[in-house]
């Protein structure tokens, strides 16, 4: 029991980022349909940011943290005014492979301005380990945790009750009919990139501090990971990728706990084949029903 | 109040309408009648700047809006009711209105004329709280008319109020139609049903192939032959 109890909060932890980054790729899929490939990388960008706040700067965690995530909602919104907006009317395809696109040019901008090697992500969390009848919680796995609750229900407070937020939704299920409302479409869209890239930064720095090491292509492998979360939740649909995230987080940390790490991403991406083959729409998705 | 000229608008190589031109006046119902593919809807959709016109103009309150975007065509007063609906279904009914009041900043207007709907479609009320999608058609081509009117038009566009509706409903979106129009706001109705369309209408255009055919008072268009013959099943 003490041993599922601590793979149980290994598991949230780790699901806690997978989350973060799948909310900024969910969203950004239901308001333009499109699979924002370089996502994992301003979660990349993310972190290096709030390392430098954090080392040059010495703004401390929150003030890193923070300036982390305004630098990448510009960041987002940027990459969406120059390389997505002008592909609005093109075909998916386009958008995709431009997307594809996008992350190379990041990864590679990173590779040239921080170098290639990785580098050691300073302890911006207090680290005490403390023990629950057996079970080792560290402070750190805490800090992560809450940061994503709380994140989630700002974002929810956002999507649900405000203006901004409600004009999201609108433009994500009729844009054109939106735009009769007198939305200003391009706007609740650059919004939506602002939204998904400071959530995507908020797990770069959640990330350096629970792996303590960071590099310019550390986004691959946790933004295919949180693009097989979204589609697990039902891609376009914001609890979706919350709770898509932690399974996979939970999934994960169970088969390395069983005793077969190396089969860890193998599992992650059958998960994605099984939900493809037998419940494409996603976990939270339902059939598109037209009333009459 | 609106004043079409000499509209033409293509879709690629396609005229889809040939040298529109009509009025609207300040208080009146007129409608615009047709079959499917006459052209109604894109006229609509021009009026409301989704669709940039070849040639002509579209005057609002005697200034061309032709190059003003949809977004702002709201602002100037006139709302759509596009066809199909459209109401955002994973919305609630009371975000779908709050959404038609998108630009409004004045929120006790905004209040007073939820309050307004509400008394106007007492069904919304009690599903203010529903999601739009959960609807039935007859309520949610209410919820649209309630949208468009949050914006607190002076010019209301209805596209196909009556698609899909039973008869009974019908009758009741019309009689509403009619109440919003006395109430002071001017529409411009286009329909396929031209029985309905005839009878709550002070004037009326016919459209065949984006070409205006005939136009007159709705009486005199509900007499003529080839009227009664093409629309009105006799």
């Amino acid at each position: 029991m003490t041993t599922f109890i601590q793979q149980l909060i290994n598991g949230l932890s780790v699901g806690s980022i997978y989350a973060l980054i799948a909310l900024g790729y969910t969203m950004v899929y239901g308001i333009i349909k499109l699979i924002n490939f370089a996502h994992g990388d301003v979660f990349m960008a993310g972190a290096f940011v709030a390392y430098f706040s954090y080392t040059g700067l010495h703004l401390g965690f929150f003030g890193s943290l923070v300036v982390s995530m305004a630098a990448c909602a510009v960041l987002g919104v940027v990459i969406e005014r120059f390389a997505y907006r002008p592909l609005r009317k093109s075909t998916r395809i386009a958008a995709l492979i431009t997307a594809i696109g996008v992350s190379l040019f990041l990864e590679n901008a990173g590779i040239i301005t921080v170098g290639a090697q990785a580098r050691g992500y300073p302890n911006m969390l207090p680290d005490t380990a403390f023990n629950l009848g057996g079970v080792t919680v560290s402070t750190k796995q805490i800090g992560i945790i809450a940061l994503t609750v709380v994140m989630m229900v700002i974002l929810q407070y956002i999507v649900h009750r405000t203006k901004i937020g409600k004009a999201m939704r609108a433009v994500a299920y009729d844009p054109e009919a939106a735009q009769l409302m007198g939305i200003d479409v391009d706007r609740t869209i650059s919004f939506t990139f602002a939204i998904g890239s400071a959530l995507a930064a908020a797990a770069g720095v959640v990330y350096g501090a629970y792996y303590s090491a960071i590099d310019p292509l550390m986004g691959i492998m946790p933004g295919l990971k949180a693009f097989i979360a979204a589609v697990l939740g039902g891609i376009g649909i914001i609890p979706g990728a919350m709770v898509g995230g932690l399974v996979l987080g939970l999934i994960e940390t169970l088969v390395q706990s069983l005793g077969f790490s190396l089969w860890r991403d193998a599992v992650a991406f059958a998960l994605l084949i099984l939900i493809l083959l037998i419940k494409p729409e996603g976990l939270f998705g339902k059939h598109a029903r037209e009333k009459v | 109040m609106l004043n079409v000229r000499d509209l033409n608008v293509y879709y690629g190589v396609i005229h889809a309408l040939k040298n529109i031109s009509l009025t609207v006046g300040p208080g009146e119902i007129v409608t615009l009648i047709g079959a499917n593919g006459a052209g109604k809807t894109t006229l609509l959709r021009t009026i409301s700047g989704l669709i940039t016109p070849r040639s002509g103009d579209v005057q609002f309150e005697g200034r061309s809006v032709i190059k003003t975007p949809a977004k702002e065509i709201v602002r100037l007063g006139i709302s759509q009711v596009p066809e199909g609906r459209r109401v955002f279904a994973t919305m609630s009914v009371e975000e779908n209105l709050e959404m038609g009041a998108y630009l409004r900043k004045d929120k006790a207007g905004v209040q007073k004329d939820l309050e307004m709907v509400y008394s106007r479609f007492p069904r919304l009320q009690e599903r203010r709280k529903q999601l739009a999608g959960t609807l039935s058609g007859g309520e949610q081509q209410m919820l649209a008319i309630g949208r468009a009117l949050m914006a607190r038009p002076r010019l209301l566009l209805l596209d196909e109020p009556s698609m899909g509706l039973a008869p009974i409903l019908v009758q009741e979106i019309f009689q509403i139609i009619g109440e919003i129009n006395r109430a002071g706001t001017t529409i411009l109705l286009v329909e396929q049903n031209a029985h309905m369309a005839l009878s709550v209408a002070n004037r009326a255009y016919v459209l065949e192939t984006g070409q205006i055919k005939l136009s007159g008072s709705s009486a005199e268009l509900a007499q003529s032959e080839e009227v009664k013959k093409a629309y009105l099943g006799g």
